[in-house]
């Protein structure tokens, strides 16, 4: 993933509260067993009627907000299930930054990782932002930068971001190679762990396993029951 | 001593690292998976030729998207729907993980088994891409939901990194009625508090109400702390939760036993220790509680008018289900009815719901399903003989699974459908294209369904 620091784009207005991860992406868009390919079902419920017919009302069907890249909403943006699915639509469709009142916590986490950023502004400021844009949205673009940390119209506004996040957008390094960096304190604590909690890796026995588990299954169940002490 | 909350507790023990900006990377000591999501987390570490670091503290099962009709056990309840099965088959086979498959007694829903198998224990941290992790709550695990970055993270480096969120206490008081559900407990404090009321904080169920509920109502409890926004919601272990898991496979053996309900017990909030919030909330003031809208925070007591809508995203829900604001809910007619999902699909559930159903039967024009929450749930409901009741009171009785708590495609109810659900959301469409979802407790699903309507479950008393 490549980092980012400065973005400036269309800003889409949906100024509702409580849009949850099931309107961002129906579950039945959902359909294959990848990351990609999700922009088709951003707000699919929303978007189209019938066999795919554009919604001529929907926000990103009216020109010029199709070619957004920055949205406006209200609070608790993204609460719900968990699926990231919701963040890589967005993300696929070209949306860089969420700006609302809150965000599900989840979801939060789930844009910061990939490169989409979350940025929570107080209710009266994202209306002003939108009040401003609404007259030339085309012209009247939003700003964000992630050095100064603030969205600029013809005002700016700061927003905080949890320095990992931070981190990630800006850089666009992978969380997993950032943390493996601080392996030999998770292996100690891992190793203390177990003289200190022996009961967690000592589990009562294992039910009777069904006629078709899998061999990986049975194979771990057999390690398992290696190391318990009876 | 300083006095600590049992949630900063449980975090203190489980920290590996302190960042300069204060947030920690926390070891996870348990993993569970599902099909949906696990199974696209999996497939990406194998792409990126990451290595499962504990393969033996994860554990994985099929639950979404396999269909709970009778008799199509491998089949995907949507169309499509099998290349997640296949997925989670193929990649927890190359990294030699645990799957309790299609076929395993131990199947059912990822939340509903973590308890039953004693994968989920006290004060160990959980995690799940899945939202309702914080369902574990119940036993006091610290559990919550992630997303499949933050999954895959927690599988190739046995930790996550966190900030540690606010505190917040909920004292239960009261007296609950026999009616009473914990659902109808959780769903009053969201429709109080807002959907986001939550946001931000650890929550703890505490006071004498909270631990009066038994093990299984803890679990329903804990279960829509993200419906109510918060990280995660729990409820300190005691001698019920240990008393639960004694003996389940995953728990403690015999010989540590003692040692971990020493450790367990260890794990509560101290005298003095100052939460960032707290919440009051008195179950005898509590009616049974049924959602109006599209947000489980749309919700008034049963006997209330449904209000007029106060902003722009009341007076869509409004439209979405099809009522109108100052007329009771009660009476409205419905076309179906579920029980079922990680909310209320246990055996205490089962049986309280077949309680109100024995004798009566829903119109015929209704439909109505039961799907229970385990293929364990499943056995034992049919060896007290609940399938019979359920069956003969007129619901369709199935395979364990999440089945129609979301839809995915696939058969579901009609559009336009109004349908009283046990399930934890009632989103636009959740349920289906044009489907309303009414969410209630199992037992006030049951009598609304045996009346047709809407209707207030201390009638069926």
């Amino acid at each position: 993933m490549t980092g980012w620091t400065i973005h400036q784009g269309i800003a889409a207005p949906m100024l509702e509260d409580n849009v949850n991860t099931d309107a961002i992406i129906p579950s039945k868009e959902m359909k294959r067993v990848s990351k990609a390919g999700m922009a088709e079902g951003l707000f699919a419920n929303l978007r189209y009627e019938g066999d795919r017919d554009p919604v001529a009302e929907f926000v990103l069907n009216r020109s010029p907000f199709g070619n957004a890249s920055i949205l406006l909403t209200g609070s608790n943006f993204g609460c719900g299930s968990s699926r990231e699915h919701a963040v890589w639509a967005l993300k696929d469709y070209g949306f860089r930054a969420i700006i609302a009142e809150a965000f599900g916590g989840i979801f939060f986490d789930n844009c910061m990782a990939n490169g989409v950023v979350p940025v929570g502004l107080p209710k009266d400021h994202i209306s002003e932002i939108a009040a401003w844009c609404e007259t030339d949205p085309e012209a009247r673009k939003p700003l964000i930068n992630l050095d100064k940390m603030v969205v600029c119209t013809e005002r700016s506004y700061s927003f905080q971001l949890p320095e990992a996040g931070h981190h990630m957008i800006t850089t666009g390094q992978s969380p997993i190679d950032l943390t493996l960096a601080h392996k030999n304190a998770i292996d100690m604590f891992a190793q203390k762990d177990k003289a200190t909690r022996p009961w967690l890796y000592h589990p009562a026995q294992m039910a009777s396993p069904g006629k078709t588990i899998s061999r990986a299954t049975s194979s771990n169940e057999h390690k398992m029951n290696g190391i318990a002490d009876r | 001593m300083i006095p600590c909350t049992a949630f900063d507790k449980m975090m203190d023990l489980h920290r590996v690292h302190m960042f300069p900006d204060r947030s920690e990377l926390i070891h996870i000591d348990r993993i569970m998976l599902h099909e949906r999501t696990g199974s696209v987390a999996l497939t990406s570490m194998m792409e990126e030729g990451r290595e499962v670091a504990a393969p033996d503290s994860v554990f994985a099962t099929v639950d979404h998207i396999v269909s709970t009709k009778p008799g199509q056990r491998n089949a995907a309840r949507m169309p499509g729907g099998e290349v997640f099965i296949d997925a989670m088959r193929e990649t927890t086979r190359q990294f030699g993980l645990r799957l309790f498959d299609t076929h395993d007694p131990r199947q059912g829903i990822v939340h509903v088994i973590a308890p039953e198998q004693g994968i989920a224990l006290p004060g160990i941290t959980m995690v799940c891409p899945d939202s309702h992790t914080c369902t574990l709550g119940g036993l006091g695990t610290l559990a919550w939901g992630i997303g499949s970055t933050d999954c895959e993270h927690a599988l190739a480096t046995r930790t996550l990194r966190v900030t540690r969120p606010k505190t917040m206490r909920v004292n239960l008081t009261g007296i609950r009625p026999a009616w009473m559900n914990a659902k109808d407990i959780i769903v009053h404090l969201i429709a109080a508090h807002g959907a986001a009321g939550g946001r931000g904080y650890a929550v703890e169920f505490a006071g004498e109400a909270a631990r009066n509920l038994e093990v299984e109502a803890r679990l329903t409890l804990c279960n829509m702390a993200v419906e109510f926004g918060a990280f995660t919601g729990f409820v300190a272990a005691d001698d019920k939760v240990f008393a639960y898991l004694r003996g389940r496979p995953f728990a403690p053996n015999e010989r540590r036993w003692d040692q971990a309900c020493a450790h367990w017990l260890s794990l509560q909030t101290d005298d003095g220790a100052v939460f960032h919030r707290e919440l009051e909330l008195d179950l005898s003031s509590i009616s049974p509680a049924v959602s109006w809208g599209t947000s489980p925070e749309h919700t008034v007591p049963i006997g209330s008018a449904i209000p007029e809508p106060a902003n722009a995203t009341q007076k869509g829900a409004l439209e979405y289900v099809g009522l109108a604001p100052g007329r009771p809910l009660v009476g409205t007619a419905l076309d179906g009815a579920f029980i079922g999902s990680c909310t209320n699909s246990r055996l205490s559930d089962l049986r309280r719901a077949a309680a109100i159903l024995k004798g009566r039967r829903v119109p015929e024009a209704l439909r109505a399903i039961c799907v229970p929450g385990s293929t364990s749930v499943k056995a034992q409901a049919e060896a007290e003989g609940l399938d019979q009741v359920f069956k003969a009171a007129g619901f369709e009785w199935q395979e364990a699974g999440c089945a129609m708590c979301f839809y995915a495609g696939g058969e579901t109810f009609a559009a336009g459908d109004r349908v009283i659900s046990s399930t934890n959301r009632n989103f636009e469409g959740r349920q289906g294209p044009g489907v309303r979802t009414h969410i209630a407790s199992p037992e006030t699903v049951a009598w609304s369904a045996v009346r047709g309507r809407i209707a207030d479950v201390r009638e069926a008393l």
